[in-house]
């Protein structure tokens, strides 16, 4: 008996419908696309006052004032630092953020902690008006500062004035 | 003379294999980086840049975003609150909601995303609005700047 040896046709798909939609998927993906700026934070702890108290510390940290006032339109004017044995007073000029950076530099390497900064703490007393970007500003002035590439940090403990709350 | 118009008609094959393979890749290049949480972010709320701010590592237990206008309006889940005293019900509730997944209120994180030129004022009304229904958890939020 003689078997009959077929050869099988090749089976072809319809991919047109596939690729249409594949299309249409890219087509909304590439409209749809944006690209975000990368966001960072400051991340702050502000308890209630009238929470449960926790201070069973001995000693506070060494607290630094700073004043910072606004001059018309919200503009900062001027930063004022205050730590009960010197007020100085920095601006208007656009070096005094430098100059605060400056300021709690050299006070954390004359308490011999120039590193982590983390007995001493920074109370903020904000002009309502200021824009809250000279605010961020200051904010990142007393938290460290970029030199060569690295960062180097410095005070991270910080807080609102009249808010008594940790910042 | 006699034309010999019989010729084999074939149909084109072009082999579309590399061109679906990558479209599928681009696809899934598009699909990982489509960000379906625009919603938190308001558009028009210009961060201030700094080149000090931490990147979030990884997204909070439970976080509630809030984005400031300069003129004290808040914008929550694309919802626009014209002023931040009428914010405690909507708290309450995020409260509520958190509490339902077992966390604490403490643990909530309050992310901050306030526009550059916002007075300071209205930010610490903000807070201290927070800190009223015992939020204590804070994120100033701000766009990075890459070092040079």
């Amino acid at each position: 008996m003689k078997l009959e040896t077929e050869e099988p046709e090749p089976i072809q798909l319809n991919m047109t419908a596939m690729i249409d939609i594949v299309f249409q998927l890219l087509i909304f993906f590439i409209m749809t696309f944006k690209v975000v700026a990368q966001e960072g934070d400051f991340n702050i702890k502000m308890p209630m006052a009238s929470g449960p108290a926790t201070e069973i510390d001995a000693e506070p940290p060494e607290l630094i004032r700073v004043l910072l006032r606004s001059g018309p339109e919200g503009i900062i004017n001027s930063i004022q630092v205050d730590d009960d044995i010197e007020t100085l007073t920095f601006g208007p000029d656009p070096e005094l953020y430098q100059d605060l950076t400056d300021y709690i530099e050299r006070k954390l390497a004359g308490e011999g902690d120039p590193e982590s900064g983390h007995d001493t703490e920074v109370e903020f007393d904000i002009d309502y008006g200021l824009r809250y970007g000279y605010t961020v500003r200051a904010i990142e002035a007393v938290s460290g500062k970029v030199s060569g590439g690295k960062v180097k940090k410095l005070i991270q403990k910080m807080k609102f004035k009249n808010k008594t709350s940790e910042l | 003379m006699k034309l010999n118009k019989t010729k084999s008609s074939k149909v084109l094959e072009g082999d579309l294999t590399p061109m679906i393979d990558m479209t599928f890749q681009l696809i899934a290049f598009f699909m990982l980086l489509i960000n379906f949480s625009e919603v938190d972010r308001a558009e028009e709320i210009t961060l201030p840049v700094s080149e000090l701010a931490i990147p979030p590592e990884g997204r909070p237990d439970y976080q509630v975003i809030l984005n400031l206008e300069p003129g004290g309006n808040v914008i929550f889940e694309g919802q626009r609150i014209p002023q931040i005293d009428i914010m405690t019900p909507i708290l309450d509730q995020e409260i509520r909601n958190a509490s339902r997944e077992d966390i604490d209120v403490s643990q909530i994180a309050v992310i901050i995303r306030s526009h550059e030129d916002t007075p300071t004022g209205l930010v610490q009304k903000l807070i201290a609005k927070c800190q009223d229904v015992e939020m204590e958890n804070f994120v100033l939020r701000v766009k990075e700047k890459i070092n040079q």
